[in-house]
Formats: C-alpha cells, sequence, structure tokens
C-alpha cells in the first residue's frame, strides 16, 4: 500500500505531523511504520494536548515512591509493604460497546497494576450516563454494569467502591473510568525500563487477534453519525485469561529473572515495545512471525496495531527463558521468544525474512507532537439572587424526599450488588459509604479509596471544581478514618482544539495541582480522556479524582451509620448557605447558573486533620462528609444506614433553614459523638479553631426537623432505594 | 485435622478457604487440579471462582479435571467433599450432587448477605449447630437450583436439602429467595450425607469486621464435629 498525505490523515495524523514525520526519518514511511507513528502520537497514547499542564502538577511526597511516568503511580504504607494504583478511562469503547469496553477497561487497570508486581486489592470505578431519560442511558448503564461485574468478578477482586451520575451532557458520551489498586513489597517492584543488550524478549498471554486495531486513534477523536462502524476497534475481553496472566505473571516475578514487563494496553505491542526500549535507551528487534497469532495471515500492520487483551512483553535475564516458559505453560498461557534488546536505539520489525519497520526510538517519544492549545480562561459566575418567598414555601420534607430520590443521590445498591465486593475476605467497608476500605492482608492496617467527581461544579467554574474535586477525595478517606495518601486522576473532557473545553482542562488542571499541593495529596498516576464529544458537543469537564489513604490501625475505621440512641450529631465545617449550583438549586429551583461553592484549603486541612484527631482518640462514633444536597440529605444518609432518627434543631444562623439545610458549603463533616465525650470534643474543636454546630440528638426512628416536622427513617429509605430499582426494572 | 482445596484454573475463594480453614484449625494443603492424588485429607474443599472461565455450563470443565477423580473415589469412600459456589456447581456437574445450577431468575450477578435456616442437622456439617438461621454471604450469577419432579421428590425423601433461603426469621418463602431456587435451595446433600454443596460463602464471615460472623460458627462447629 502506497503511504501519502491523504492515508496519514485517514490515520488521524494532522498534514503538519505527518510532513514531521517524513522529515524526521528523512523519507516515506511504510504502512506499517506509518500505523505505529498514529497509534503513538494520537492523543491517546502522547499526551500532546495535555503534557505541557500536567507537568505542574505536584507529583512528589514523603510516601510516593513512583509517580506518574510508569504504568502506576506506588506509594508507601510501611513496613515494607507498597500500594499501587491508577485510574483509567475507556469512554469511548464503552459507548460503542458497553459490555466489551467497560469490561476491557476493568482488565486493562489491573494489567497496569500486576505488570509492577502488585497483586491487585480493590477495584473502583467512575461512570457517568446521559439523561435517564435518553433513550440509549438504560441500556448502556446496564451493559457496562455487566461488563465491570463480568470482568471484576471473575479475576476474583473485590469492586470496593465508585461513582454514578447522570447528566444530559454524556448523551453521546458516557464516561467509564476504572481504578485499580495492587499491593506489592516495597523491594518487589517491577518497573518497563529495559536494560542490557541481547536480552530476550519474550511475549506471554492470549494470542494477537484482530480485535481492537485503532482503539487508541478512536478514542483520540470525536463521535458522528457513523459511530457504528467503529464496533471492530473495540477489544474484546477475556478474564480467565488475565486470571491465569496474573497469576503466572506473580509467579515469575517472585524469582529474579524478570528484567523489565510491560503490558500490552493501548496501542498492543507497538507501544510497550517502544516504552521499554524508550525508558531503557535501548533498541529492540522483533521478528513478527514468532508473534503467536489468533488468525492467519496476519499482517505486521495488524499485529503491531492489534489491541488484543491480555498480553505482556517481557525483558528476561539471558538463560532464563526455559524456567519462565515452564510456568506460562502450567498456566496454559503462550509464551514466545520475539526478540531481543540492540544497541541500535532503533525499534526493528521484521517479517518473512523482510525488514517491515526501522524507526529511530527517540523519534516516536521524544519528538512526538506537544502542542501549547489555544485556551479560554473561565469568569467566576455572578451570584444568583435567589427569591427568599419562593423558597421559605417550601417543605423542607417534601424537599428532602425529592432530592433522595434524584438520579444522582439516591443509592446505587442495583449496580454495586453485581459487583463482587467481598472476595478475597478483607473487605471492611462495601460500597455505599465514604470510601471502601480493604484490610492488608494479615496485618493490622487497612487502606480505604474513593473516586469523586463534580462535574456541575467543574462546568459552572474550572479552576474552582478542579480544587473541589481533591477535597471531596481528601474528605471522603477522613471520614472512613484514614491518611489521605495520594491521588490518581482521570481527566475526562470535551476537544482540546476548542478553546473553551481547553480552557476547561487547563483550569481544572490547576484546580487539583493547587488543592493537592496544599493538602499534601499528590497526583502519582492518571490519565487524559479528551475528544468526549459528539460532533460539536463537548461533556461538562469532569476531572475524576482516585484518593487513596491508609488506616493505621482498622479496627479504628469509622462507617456513617448512627450508632446509639441519645448521641449527639455535630456538624463540623461552617455553614455558610451556599445554594448556588447545588442540587436544591438545580433540581428544586431549575436554577442552573451561578458559582459553585468556594473552596477554603486552609479550612479543608485544618477540618480534615482536626477529625482524624479525634478519630485516633476513639472519640468519634460515625462519621460523614457534606456534599450533595447538603447537611439534611447527608444526614438522611446517616440515619437509613444505622435506622436511627435523629431531633435536628438548626442553630440560630441569619440564613433561612432552606439555605442551612440544602447548601453545599464545602469543608464539612457530620460526627456522632457521645454524651460522655462531648466535652473533650468540643476542647480538641475548638483548639484547632475549628468551627462546629450541634445538629441533634439521636432518637430510635423518627427525622424530627425543629420540632415543626418529621419524617419516618423508613420513609427516608424508601425515597432514596426506589428510583434506580423502578428505572432499571421497567 | 487435614484438608485440601483444589485450586482449577479461574478459581478465585482458593486462598479466602485457606485462611478460613487455617483459622479454626485445620491444616490445610492447597492442590492442583492437574494432580492425581489427593494428600491424606479429612476434608477435601471444592472453593469458589470462576473454573475455566465458566464460558462452558458452570463447573462443566472443572469436572473433568485429573484431580477430580480422586475425589470423587474419596467421596464414594465416605471422605467429606464441600463445594462451595463454584465448587457447588462443580459437585453437580460430576453428578455427586442431584441438579443443576441455572442462572439467576434476574439474570444479575448477586452479592449481599442472604438467611438460610438450616434444614438437616443429622450429617456432620450442621450437627451441634446451635442456631436454626445463619447469616451468610453469596456471589454468584448461576445459584438458581433446578431439577425434575422425581428428582426433587428424591431429595426430599431422602433428607437432602441441608439449608434454604429465609428472612431473618426463618420464614422461608419466595420474595427471600435471591435467585429463583427451587424450594429455596442454598445448599443439598448426597444421599450419604458426606458431599455437601452451597451457594453461601462462609468463608467470608469470620470474624466481626467482615460481613459477619456466622461463618466461624459453621467452621467451628465443623472442626469439632470431624474431631
Amino acid at each position: 500500500m502506497i503511504v501519502n498525505e491523504k492515508v496519514a490523515l485517514e490515520h488521524g495524523l494532522k498534514k503538519d505531523e505527518y510532513k514531521k514525520i517524513c522529515e524526521l526519518l528523512e523519507r516515506t514511511p511504510n504502512i506499517t511504520e506509518l500505523g505505529i507513528f498514529s497509534a503513538m502520537w494520537n492523543e491517546h497514547c502522547s499526551y500532546k494536548s495535555s503534557r505541557l499542564h500536567l507537568k505542574n502538577l505536584p507529583t512528589k511526597g514523603k510516601q510516593v515512591i513512583q509517580g506518574p511516568g510508569e504504568n502506576a503511580g506506588v506509594v508507601d504504607i510501611g513496613d515494607n509493604d507498597a500500594i499501587v494504583f491508577k485510574i483509567e478511562s475507556h469512554n469511548h469503547p464503552s459507548f460503542i460497546e458497553p459490555y466489551q469496553g467497560a469490561a476491557t477497561g476493568v482488565g486493562g487497570i489491573m494489567r497496569d497494576i500486576f505488570t509492577m508486581g502488585a497483586r491487585p486489592i480493590a477495584n473502583l470505578n467512575s461512570i457517568h450516563f446521559g439523561s435517564p431519560q435518553h433513550k440509549k442511558t438504560k441500556n448502556l448503564l446496564r451493559g457496562v454494569v455487566h461488563g465491570i461485574g463480568g470482568y471484576g468478578n471473575c479475576m476474583g477482586i473485590p469492586t470496593l467502591a465508585g461513582q454514578t451520575s447522570f447528566d444530559s451532557s454524556y448523551n453521546g458520551n458516557i464516561l467509564v473510568n476504572a481504578m485499580t489498586l495492587g499491593l506489592v513489597k516495597k523491594d518487589k517492584i517491577f518497573y518497563s525500563k529495559a536494560a542490557g543488550l541481547n536480552k530476550p524478549v519474550i511475549y506471554v498471554g492470549s494470542k494477537t487477534g484482530r480485535d481492537g486495531i485503532h482503539g487508541a486513534s478512536m478514542a483520540s477523536a470525536s463521535f458522528d453519525e457513523k459511530i457504528e462502524e467503529k464496533k471492530p476497534t473495540v477489544q474484546v475481553g477475556d478474564p480467565f485469561t488475565e486470571k491465569l496472566l496474573l497469576e503466572a505473571c506473580l509467579e515469575l516475578m517472585s524469582g529474579d529473572s524478570i528484567i523489565a514487563i510491560q503490558d500490552m494496553g493501548a496501542a498492543g505491542l507497538t507501544s510497550s515495545s517502544i516504552e521499554m526500549a524508550s525508558k531503557g535507551n535501548l533498541g529492540i528487534e522483533i521478528n513478527l512471525n514468532n508473534v503467536p497469532t489468533r488468525e492467519t495471515l496476519m499482517t505486521p500492520y495488524e499485529i503491531m496495531l492489534s489491541e488484543s487483551q491480555e498480553r505482556m512483553l517481557i525483558v528476561l535475564e539471558n538463560g532464563k527463558e526455559e524456567e519462565a516458559k515452564k510456568i506460562f505453560d502450567k498456566w496454559d498461557l503462550d509464551f514466545a521468544i520475539i526478540g531481543k534488546t540492540t544497541k541500535s536505539k532503533k525499534i526493528e520489525l521484521f517479517f518473512d525474512n523482510n525488514k517491515v519497520a526501522d524507526i529511530p526510538v527517540n523519534i516516536l517519544v521524544e519528538n512526538s507532537p506537544m502542542y501549547d492549545r489555544k485556551w479560554k480562561k473561565a469568569k467566576l459566575p455572578k451570584k444568583i439572587k435567589i427569591k427568599k418567598k419562593e423558597i421559605n414555601n417550601l417543605k423542607i420534607v417534601d424537599v428532602l424526599k425529592k432530592i433522595l430520590s434524584n438520579p444522582n443521590v439516591c443509592s446505587k445498591e442495583w449496580i454495586w450488588q453485581q459487583y463482587d465486593h467481598t472476595v478475597m475476605g478483607d473487605t471492611i467497608q462495601k460500597p455505599g459509604g465514604d470510601s471502601g476500605v480493604v484490610r492488608v492482608h494479615g496485618t493490622n492496617k487497612a487502606v480505604a479509596a474513593t473516586v469523586d467527581s463534580s462535574a456541575v461544579y467543574c462546568w459552572a467554574h474550572p479552576l474552582t471544581g478542579g480544587k473541589q474535586v481533591v477535597c471531596e477525595s481528601f474528605r471522603n478517606l477522613v471520614s472512613v478514618g484514614a491518611k489521605p495518601i495520594a491521588i490518581t486522576n482521570c481527566l475526562n473532557f470535551g476537544s482540546p482544539e476548542n478553546e473553551e473545553n481547553m480552557g476547561e482542562f487547563v483550569e481544572c488542571v490547576k484546580g487539583i495541582g493547587e488543592a493537592s499541593a496544599y493538602l499534601k495529596f499528590p497526583v502519582v498516576s492518571g490519565n487524559v480522556s479528551f475528544y468526549n464529544q459528539t460532533k460539536e458537543v463537548g461533556i461538562k469537564p469532569t476531572p475524576a479524582i482516585g484518593g487513596v489513604g491508609l488506616i493505621k490501625d482498622y479496627q479504628k475505621m469509622i462507617t456513617m451509620d448512627l450508632k446509639k440512641v441519645d448521641n449527639i450529631v455535630l456538624v463540623i465545617g461552617k455553614t455558610e448557605g451556599h445554594i448556588d449550583q447545588s442540587i436544591f438549586a438545580r433540581n428544586i429551583l431549575d436554577e442552573k447558573n451561578g458559582p459553585p461553592p468556594e473552596v477554603n484549603l486552609f479550612n479543608e486541612k485544618n477540618n480534615g486533620e482536626t477529625l482524624l484527631k479525634l478519630i485516633d482518640a476513639e472519640l468519634v462514633e460515625s462519621a460523614h462528609d457534606v456534599s450533595l444536597g447538603g447537611i439534611i440529605t447527608s444526614v438522611s444518609k446517616m440515619c437509613i444506614k444505622g435506622n436511627k432518627g435523629l431531633n435536628l434543631k438548626k442553630p440560630k444562623y441569619l440564613i433561612s433553614d432552606i439555605e442551612y439545610f440544602f447548601s453545599e458549603d464545602q469543608g464539612r463533616y457530620l460526627i456522632e459523638i457521645t454524651k460522655e465525650n462531648y466535652k473533650k470534643v468540643i476542647d480538641i474543636l475548638n483548639k484547632n479553631a475549628v468551627h462546629f454546630d450541634e445538629l441533634g440528638i439521636i432518637n430510635e426512628d423518627q427525622l424530627y426537623i425543629d420540632e415543626k416536622s418529621k419524617i419516618t427513617i423508613d420513609e427516608l429509605k424508601s425515597s432514596n432505594t426506589t428510583w434506580l430499582n423502578n428505572y432499571m426494572s421497567n | 485435622m487435614k484438608s485440601s482445596v483444589i485450586t482449577f484454573p479461574g478459581s478465585n475463594c482458593d486462598r479466602d478457604m485457606d485462611v478460613a480453614l487455617k483459622k479454626f484449625g485445620f491444616q490445610n494443603k492447597m492442590v492442583w487440579h492437574n494432580d492425581i492424588d489427593l494428600p491424606k485429607s479429612d476434608l477435601v474443599v471444592l472453593p469458589g471462582g470462576f473454573s475455566y472461565g465458566d464460558y462452558l455450563r458452570c463447573g462443566s470443565m472443572a469436572s473433568k479435571s485429573k484431580i477430580m477423580k480422586s475425589v470423587i473415589n474419596f467421596a464414594n469412600s465416605g471422605g467429606m467433599v464441600m463445594g462451595i459456589c463454584n465448587g457447588f456447581q462443580i459437585l453437580v456437574e460430576t453428578g455427586m450432587l442431584p441438579g443443576v445450577l441455572l442462572r439467576n431468575k434476574y439474570l444479575e450477578f448477586i452479592c449481599k448477605n442472604v438467611f438460610v435456616k438450616i434444614k438437616n442437622k443429622q450429617n456432620i456439617f450442621f450437627k451441634n449447630i446451635d442456631n436454626e438461621i445463619l447469616e451468610l454471604h453469596i456471589a454468584h450469577n448461576e445459584g438458581n437450583f433446578f431439577c425434575t419432579n422425581d428428582q426433587l421428590k428424591e431429595i426430599n425423601d431422602n433428607e437432602q436439602i441441608a439449608i434454604n433461603y429465609c428472612n431473618e426469621n426463618g420464614k422461608i418463602e419466595d420474595q427471600f429467595n435471591p435467585n429463583g431456587s427451587i424450594e429455596n435451595i442454598a445448599g443439598i446433600l448426597n444421599k450419604k450425607k458426606n458431599v455437601l454443596g452451597m451457594m453461601p460463602h462462609p468463608e467470608r464471615m469470620i470474624d466481626k469486621y467482615l460481613s459477619g460472623e456466622d461463618g466461624s460458627l459453621f467452621f467451628n462447629n465443623l472442626i469439632n464435629n470431624i474431631k
């Protein structure tokens, strides 16, 4: 096939990028080489629009062992234990084929984790769908949930926590972000950097088929009406083979024969081989005839661009081939020596005794395009003047019921009951709490994890929204008694070629950076997903933050269910009455304008750290952060979980009842304490200059609101649990 | 007391079972599916998971594994065999237990706590348990027990039903049946009562920080019964 500019454009490359390729090679690339360039230089693999901004993120910290740039980030949790974790998007494939798209998203992120030598111990996910009324939403939700469960359940890794939202901006572009945590010994971490000459390059796992060819390029383009034609670019997952691959890799890793290991994810054999060569400053030579293939007559182009799942590339020590092969034979997996490391610093491919590609590695990696895209700064919207009269006529109980049954607030049990969340026998906090918690097997430690996003806030003001998501992640960890360690981010945005979308990206990243630097909550891994748009319409900016924290003594873990009648509930943090962009404003008043709640990083840090002190001193019975729907929504969830009521009294504030109960001011928590500990708790809060209100006393079964109105816990529960069940069964 | 847990390709509750058995005093050995001989055991456990991916009928590939010949011989000579979840499916596929396990009625994987009522205490697995009702945990996609009317009659006549799904008060009704099983069956025994298959996972309920502790009750009782 003749390569020219037209063919290059069909591969998703831009005119000037094609020109640059010809200049760097000093010749026209052949079709295999062009395919390799298109795979390496697309947005998904090259981060060409985002690199410039991502490098400003804080990535270092006392506990950080490995920051961005490897398969996943690694943090130290003491006693020679480390946690490896990362979040990744699989948005485009999941919209085209929800089951396989979501399943292979989960499979891909788990591979990233065990590639580093870690056994996966928890999966999380952040999934976002269009309006519930949209004709595709129900099937997409069902397909994605089945896909996530189908893969994770079979692998035997608990799906611990997640987040689901609905918003019409995702009608044509759903988001599926999958996160995995793995546990590894600090001195047994594996990296992707090749080293040494003439070392055998080994291919293990599934055979290579024609599925997923150009998957990464597809994920770097917008959708249009021809989207159905892209189905063949979606990979097909086989969790059983991945389970075998996991066990075989960990078995091989317990020895000392591996120099470098890299999974074949986006852009398959192409990116894995180039990555290993580039990091090791070496060349790699591959004989493509030795690659195990599933179909006959596959061309070098197809072999290099296939995104077949469950495959790994390993650089072995010389002489260890037989020993390694034995392990993969035991697990019935393919094992093939397909090449070797060379000093050429080139990627050289052979097929039927012909050289079919010959590219210097640095051209593909260091010389890949980087753009300083134009972007537009977002103004902070003006505050909306809420008509007091309008809201004073509302009955709090009615509003509360409506908010509890809102698709974005309601219980997601229908979803997480389909995920095995207890396998491995260490799950001590199930989905539905502030964070999921698993014990570090055989120790007193536990790891907490949460995934969060606030697209509405980010859309209203990206800088504030970016900060807010990091703070929310921090709060969700603190609420279970975990000390926040680090985050991973999945940055889902529209087209970087659109100045407004690019502006949203730049400012969200800036906000994430500011908050994570202030909270000493560094970013250790992540992924960018652009072009989440159909035709010209992009999604709301949706950076998803995956947070990880440590509980040193798991017996001190906190849950959100109210524990005992007569205990006291306090609100930590000040309530200013910020209604704009709240679920109350958007769903009750139908008001979509105004700024998101302000983020005060000092208060976030101080309030969170003070709460951790209280928890450590065993003065807290239950805790929950205040988020969507404000104080009353959050306390209702504590009531529902604990099957207890509360005599709720609004403190004498200047703001109205509605503002006090439904505003979404940041930096707040609800905590339950005993009467005996009241004085001790107040002293600590005062000493640390933390504002608090007394909210009420726990009772058997009713939520009383200022003695003016009441609702039973059963009613609250049914408001909270019926929507999703009904929606999915109709 | 000696136990053996068989690991098939795709088993994923094998480690959890190992942890549980050891916690309650068994000397446990892990046995690879391709082995021919069983180590000397008082109890053999087929753990949960997705053996061979369950791409064919669940458990059918594993039922033809090399080690299964020894497991069948062991059971035929009176040895105690217990299959949990996928292990139950494998036992059914070998014919050691009657019936089949179909997909859950609502076609969805279910992971949650359930209550079961012990129907038959005249066997080594459940005798001496004081409780009538246990809170256990299920996590499966194919736990819908089904059999022919003749088989069902035989199962009942021989008192082979071990546990039924119920509510916290022990009421066995359709609404407390999570997966559509005939007569709310959650676990059954063979005629000789030395082979037990059940969908719930007692190994996930072995300390108070987990979903519950009734698994501890089960294992404690089990090891005392075998002694």
